[in-house]
């Protein structure tokens, strides 16, 4: 093969027909795909925000009326929840790195994988279209019975939710049998990438809690469309069982969006402190172990619903002992650096952003488990701020942080570093500023959905706005460089972090349609570094912009894996 | 921080806001000590083991099983610690002392309704009195809403077709907005209330006056159906225990010791005040308590009076 991969068969040159692309089988294309149309949502949804946080400069009326800022933050949630957050590392990073990282040239099913995608497209195209058709309005969790008399759009955003959900439970199903039958030789459980082991647990919530929300929202379609009187009220329904349903699924969910995160952080760390991960296994199985704790907790979101007060006590304990893996967690990352050898690239500044975020995300939510307090924090702003750490701390800056590993093995090329890392302080800043004043506004007692509030909240929630700027300033720096660095980037090594999985020590620059020449054999751990110092002979390795170092695989040949 | 709040938290008026506050500012210091460590270890590290050479390699860490016990114990202890207090603190929180005084609350789009035990009802304006427990029994017409004082640190979903219930102590003179904390529609924002906390003298004179705004013929009115006189008294000319009311004004009436009255304004007075001055005939005497007139305002009595007049 030569060493210049622009004349070499790669996965992206080897049919350029739109065709190709569009009913590809491939799982690299597939992620390029998700990656194309969830980037495109993420600015959709992103834009929305930043409306919600300009109409929320001041008090009263700025810049629209109630029932559009009721519907602007409607949609926010929806989108972001639903065909953001969900899906964004799995279908993204997962369907990209998860084959090569197992040594397998596709998904199990790779007809699946693409059906996965169109039913995902398809899902989302519903959602949008119930704006054809009115209002859609209150709130991504639906809460009967007001949703139910919103009008017929709710139709169309149930349905969408619905189709989205079996997009979700495909690719599950996918990802739990690529990874327990296509494993390379000598590819063992426990020298697996923690990145595989999350999205193995990550499937395992999205296959068995999906269909729960998908019954859920398939009841509450019905209960428009016909009436049946299982929610509403009005009809002797029971409005706080939806609320049961709905976070039956939906705490679960969360778990599904912050799992994988805590897969791309294991790897970040791994590679940029070039250590074993600390208690690799408990990393793994703790995964798991929140995987289906996370199914018996979803009665905190109630604590205040209506629900009695002894669950409400169980639901209290049973979220403080979840709690506990996750913060091991944290102290494992943290460990993991010590006597390691660490560099400060783009994507390890968002694994240490993540820790620091994260970490405020969890210890809010320790307080959000404490009845008392938890009734008086429930449904301010502090909630708001609570999942906003969670969800962007967490999942969105570890998927950035992922974005940025990934980038030079999906595209070849290398982003401009210096920007990359002003962009990674403008987004900590611009988060901070944006949601660390809401803990205070919601602590204080300004409820969340809010369109206007009393004036004592002003100062706060103008900080808050100019936050949002900050944070939208460092997203389009990003979306800036790395679109500039597919047409003006330098060509990226083969491995240019120096990583030991297998998507970078055995794969080309650009990987090829089926990703590897010969299988590979797997000899060590996902993180024996001590094992590898032949990576890291000769040349500095892993700083990510020459496009010339070990281990280049097109001059040297494989290196021993 | 204190009674008079702190940068997280509103100032505390009810008799629980400050133990739902120490476990708040114990929460909050707690995290803070393990938050500053976590960075703290996580910098020193990063500045501590900065990679120096690109060719060197760390020697692999170990497990070390004791840390990692450590790290699941200490904060098992911690969060079972926290429970512990917690449940306490939401065992106050759940159970009204059983000599609340209670206020209906009806949430509807977009305000509240408040109902006292004498018939008064108030929209958005809340009154109670200092230093005595009150339970608040909700209920909602519509959609969800959901009541929430920050001052008391209580809050609950107001639901449609259920009684939900929240109490307090207010322990503090002042103003406290109610919120809508469940999202409702387009006026969400807009469902606020105010709770004046009161000296006890003033909320009964304030509840005293609250009928002066109401028409008399709608007071009385509402204070018959609330004393239930219909139990006794038919108004449609049906016999029930006690004398039908309706055309009662102005006719004749034979008493049991056989003379007549007239039945004028006086007569119906006497008759709510002191049932037993004058008894039709056909009738038992003693069955209506006396009690129940003595309990009504000035101006009850008198819009009772119009009402009883004004039925055919």
């Amino acid at each position: 093969m030569s060493a210049d991969a622009s004349t070499s068969v790669n996965y992206l040159n080897h049919d350029r027909s739109i065709k190709s692309w569009l009913l590809t089988l491939d799982h690299k294309r597939i992620g390029i795909l998700y990656l194309v149309v969830i980037s495109l949502v993420f600015l959709g949804a992103g834009i929305l925000a930043l409306f919600i946080r300009l109409e929320q400069i001041a008090p009263g009326q700025d810049i629209m009326g109630p029932d559009a800022y009721n519907q602007i933050f409607t949609i926010h949630g929806v989108l972001m929840v639903f065909a953001f957050i969900i899906p964004a590392i799995p279908a993204i990073l997962g369907n990209f790195v998860l084959p090569m990282q197992l040594g397998a040239k596709d998904v199990a099913f790779p007809r699946l994988n693409l059906l996965s995608f169109y039913l995902y497209v398809g899902g989302a195209l519903i959602v949008l279209s119930a704006l054809l058709v009115g209002r859609i309005d209150g709130g991504w969790t639906f809460y009967a019975p007001y949703s139910i008399r919103v009008g017929d759009s709710i139709l169309f955003v149930t349905m969408g939710v619905f189709v989205m959900g079996f997009s979700s439970i495909l690719t599950g199903v996918n990802f739990i049998v690529t990874i327990h039958k296509m494993r390379a030789p000598g590819l063992t459980w426990n020298r697996l990438p923690l990145f595989v082991w999350s999205l193995y647990s990550t499937a395992i919530v999205q296959v068995l809690a999906t269909p729960v929300i998908g019954i859920t929202v398939l009841l509450l379609f019905l209960e428009r469309l016909l009436g049946i009187g299982i929610f509403d009220p009005a009809l002797g329904g029971d409005p706080v069982l939806f609320q049961h349903f709905f976070w039956f699924y939906s705490h679960p969910a969360v778990y599904v969006m912050i799992l994988p995160a805590f897969g791309i952080i294991s790897e970040l760390i791994g590679t940029f402190s070039r250590h074993r991960i600390f208690g690799y296994r408990f990393v793994a199985l703790s995964s798991i172990a929140i995987a289906f704790l996370g199914a018996l907790v979803w009665g905190h979101h109630l604590f205040v619903a209506g629900q009695s007060a002894l669950a409400s006590t169980v639901f209290s304990l049973l979220t403080f002992l979840i709690g506990i893996p996750t913060g091991v967690k944290v102290v494992n990352w943290v460990v993991t650096m010590h006597q390691g050898s660490i560099q400060l690239r783009t994507p390890m500044l968002y694994a240490l952003m993540f820790l620091i975020l994260f970490s405020i995300g969890g210890f809010t939510g320790i307080m959000l488990g404490v009845l008392p307090i938890d009734i008086h924090l429930h449904d301010t702003y502090f909630i708001v701020a609570h999942f906003h750490y969670v969800m962007v701390g967490g999942n969105v800056i570890a998927a950035l942080g992922g974005l940025h590993y990934w980038w030079p093995k999906i595209t070849g090329k290398i982003f401009n570093e210096t920007l990359g890392r002003i962009a990674a302080g403008l987004i900590f800043v611009g988060f901070n500023l944006t949601f660390f004043p809401q803990f205070i506004t919601g602590s204080r007692g300004m409820p969340r959905r809010y369109y206007d509030y009393p004036v004592e909240f002003e100062s706060l929630n103008q900080l808050s706005t100019y936050g949002s700027w900050v944070l939208a300033a460092g997203m389009f720096l990003i979306a800036g460089y790395l679109l500039h660095s597919l047409f003006k980037g330098k060509k990226a090594s083969a491995n240019p972090w120096g990583s030991l999985t297998l998507e970078w020590t055995h794969t080309n620059r650009l990987p090829i349609p089926h990703n590897f020449e010969r299988t590979p054999i797997v000899t060590r751990g996902a993180y024996d570094f001590h094992l590898a110092k032949d990576l890291f002979k000769d040349e500095p390795s892993g700083n990510g912009v020459d496009s010339h170092q070990v281990p280049d695989l097109e001059q040297e040949g494989r290196p021993e894996a | 921080m204190g009674e008079n709040g702190s940068v997280f938290l509103p100032e505390a008026s009810s008799s629980f806001a400050s133990e739902v506050d120490a476990l708040f500012n114990f929460v909050l210091a707690v995290s803070t000590v393990f938050f500053i460590a976590v960075v703290g270890t996580m910098i020193y590290f990063v500045i501590r083991y900065r990679r120096r050479s690109h060719s060197f390699v760390p020697a692999p860490g170990k497990d070390s099983r004791l840390l990692e016990l450590v790290s699941i114990v200490f904060p098992t202890i911690l969060v079972l610690i926290l429970f512990t207090w917690g449940f306490q603190v939401f065992i106050t929180l759940s159970t009204a002392p059983p000599d609340s005084y209670e206020i209906r609350v009806r949430g509807k789009q977009w305000f509240w309704e408040f109902e006292y035990p004498n018939g008064v009802v108030t929209v958005n304006e809340m009154y109670v009195p200092l230093n005595k427990p009150v339970r608040l029994k909700m209920s909602a017409e519509d959609v969800l809403h959901s009541f929430f004082v920050p001052e008391f640190r209580v809050k609950h979903d107001v639901i449609p077709n259920r009684y939900t219930t929240v109490w307090f102590e207010a322990t503090k003179a002042g103003e406290y907005r109610i919120y809508c904390t469940e999202y409702c529609g387009t006026q969400h924002s807009a469902m606020l209330g105010m709770v004046h906390a009161v000296p006890e003298a003033e909320f009964n004179t304030w509840l005293q006056n609250q009928d002066q705004d109401i028409p008399l013929l709608d007071l009385g009115e509402r204070i018959f159906s609330q004393y239930a006189c219909n139990a006794c008294h038919a108004i449609d000319g049906t016999r029930k225990i006690g004398p039908q009311l309706n055309g009662l004004a102005g006719i004749t009436r034979t008493l049991d010791d056989g003379s007549t009255v007239v039945a004028d304004d006086s007569y119906i007075r006497e008759s709510i005040l002191d049932p037993n001055a004058k008894v039709v005939d056909g009738f038992a005497p003693g069955l209506m308590p006396a009690a129940l007139g003595a309990s009504l305002t000035p101006r009850q009595l008198d819009g009772l009076l119009e009402y009883i007049k004004s039925l055919e």
